[in-house]
């Protein structure tokens, strides 16, 4: 076995020796949502690498979790099924959206907004749809007195660890993945020159939908997992600007262009949201906000790269001095 | 093997390509030439896809491709390239051509084997002599290079018939020399059958076995270069303004 390998496995057999090792309640939480929120950043990168840059995907997370919970409480639906189907939604709302966006050339900046209207929908609908969904109260997907498993919903933390951990690492396979196909080389020359793509016979509306398409399915299998973790979503919490914001800040200070930036980037911002809560209780509410605002200039201007791109470029040029 | 007929190309009010026909039959060199803003580009634009005509009919082998979109046009063997050269930077040279080369005969949406991709890619490389590092930047190329990146690229999607558009702007003349014999060697070696939009008269009329001419979006003339450049039409409307450089071209042409 190559070194490189033997340390992959090293890395993933004490990743998932975690729980057992230290399962300090509040600590195992907050891992948790690192890695529930990484999925959903590398998910929303998978786009955002290639200048496809969407504001809406909170919309996509609001779908994920709010059509699951929904089919729970009120067909009585498993999370097995449900999450499938919130998935295919989200595939679905991504295509509608995208499709004409793409068609008609719709890029950069006004494909932001178009983006940005569609997490204000979402959380529209969802609150205007209070009756069904709990409106800005949030909702609460109803506890299984039956099989956890057929309902998804565990109370230990270290399943919920180990569900997370799996579908993170699923989530960067998918990353490298794409980083190898040929697509990565096809969207880079679409972001570059739609023309000149086109002329080198790929199907620009196409290749953009695929990989559009996949970024939603991932984030919408997010928020699911968000849901039955938390067994709690609100609008705010889920759907809206302020979530899709929050994926391109933390997507955009860890570093698009490495698999890890995403993760970095919610390690960042989750630690930094528990800070300022612990530390400063209610007083900081939204505090985190504005400070991920400033930062996100700060990081756009100075370090495009992000901490882990420009860390891994400045190890790459220092080692071959 | 292309036959185009009656077509039309409106932008609101202004007819950039009045009811232009013309054939090509397989392995030739046509070449098309005309003042700026003659319908060249255009007619090359609704031949690649990057518009629909307003009207006509453009078949190639028998299909029709009026209106298709380009990745389709190109997966039935129209590879083009570009007046002003068109490289994808954030790719190697290797990874330019070879991204044409999955997409170009994969139908738009790469079904095609990653390995054939490398093997046209190869191909094309060393029919326009550059070298096949995988890892060589774009950034290293001058001029004359982008122009054999482009041609590159358009080789790799393996066509029958190749566009080739304005390609020797920007060269100094041995670089042009080179290059014309190049889309001959194209013409010769790999039986692409070519068309060439050009400004610069005096190689293409070395090199093309016909030559069309379009001004204000109409035909004037058609025939063998020695032909076309003594036509008074063509002199008067295309020519007049630098006669004494058609006429070393027919010279040349006639020799």
């Amino acid at each position: 076995m190559n070194p490189r390998h033997l340390v992959y496995w090293l890395v993933a057999a004490a990743l998932i020796s975690v729980p057992v090792v230290y399962n300090q309640p509040y600590h195992l939480h907050v891992m948790v949502l690192i890695l529930i929120w990484s999925f959903a950043y590398t998910s929303w990168s998978v786009m955002g690498r290639f200048g496809l840059v969407s504001l809406g995907h909170g919309g996509f997370m609001g779908v994920g979790a709010y059509v699951t919970a929904l089919l729970w409480n009120h067909l009585g639906l498993s999370p097995w099924f449900g999450i499938p189907i919130a998935l295919v939604c989200a595939g679905a709302l991504a295509l509608i959206v995208a499709y004409p966006c793409f068609r008609f050339r719709i890029t950069g900046h006004y494909f932001a907004l178009v983006t940005l209207a569609l997490s204000g929908i979402v959380l529209q609908v969802i609150t205007a749809t209070r009756d069904w969904t709990g409106g800005s109260l949030g909702y609460t997907p109803e506890r299984t007195k039956g099989n956890a498993i057929a309902a998804l919903q565990f109370v230990e933390k270290e399943t919920w660890y180990l569900i997370a951990l799996a579908v993170w690492a699923a989530g960067i396979a998918i990353w490298y993945w794409i980083d190898r196909s040929m697509i990565r080389y096809a969207m880079e020359a679409i972001s570059e020159d739609e023309d000149a793509a086109a002329a080198a016979g790929i199907n620009v509306t196409a290749e953009k939908l695929k990989i559009t398409v996949l970024s939603a399915v991932m984030t919408a299998l997010a928020g699911a997992l968000y849901c039955q973790y938390q067994m709690f979503i609100s609008p705010d919490t889920v759907s809206g600007i302020s979530v899709s914001l929050q994926m391109v800040f933390a997507a955009v200070v860890g570093g698009i262009y490495v698999a890890l930036g995403p993760t970095v980037g919610a390690i960042i911002t989750i630690l930094l949201a528990e800070g300022l809560r612990i530390g400063f209780g209610t007083k900081a509410v939204g505090w985190d906000n504005l400070v991920y605002g400033v930062l996100l200039v700060v990081f756009i201007i100075f370090l495009p790269k992000g901490i882990l791109g420009s860390l891994l470029e400045r190890m790459k040029s220092s080692s071959k001095r | 093997m292309l036959v185009v007929e009656g077509l039309f190309k409106r932008f609101g009010g202004f007819t950039a390509v009045n009811n232009v026909s013309f054939k090509v039959e397989k392995g030739e060199i046509l070449g098309l030439i005309g003042p700026n803003g003659s319908g060249k580009s255009t007619i090359f634009n609704m031949l690649s896809g990057t518009f629909p005509p307003s009207a006509g009919s453009i078949r190639f082998e028998g299909g029709e491709l009026a209106g298709l979109p380009p990745h389709k046009i190109i997966n039935r063997g129209i590879g083009r390239t570009f007046q002003i050269p068109r490289p994808f930077r954030r790719l190697s040279i290797f990874e330019n051509v070879a991204l044409a080369g999955y997409y170009g005969q994969g139908g738009g949406s790469g079904s095609h084997s990653r390995g054939k991709a490398d093997e046209s890619a190869e191909r094309a490389l060393a029919a326009v002599g550059l070298p096949a590092d995988r890892k060589a930047s774009v950034d290293g190329l001058g001029a004359a290079g982008l122009k054999k990146l482009e041609l590159a690229k358009a080789l790799a999607t393996e066509p029958k018939l190749l566009l080739a558009d304005e390609s020797l702007g920007g060269l100094d003349e041995h670089e042009m020399d080179q290059a014309a014999d190049m889309l001959r060697r194209i013409r010769d070696d790999l039986g692409i059958t070519i068309i060439w939009v050009e400004h610069i008269m005096g190689v293409l009329m070395r090199v093309v076995d016909r030559v069309m001419v379009l001004d204000h979006g109409e035909k004037i003339s058609e025939g063998l270069p020695s032909q076309v450049s003594s036509d008074p039409r063509v002199i008067e409307v295309y020519l007049g303004t630098d006669a004494q450089d058609t006429q070393a071209a027919a010279a040349e042409a006639r020799r």
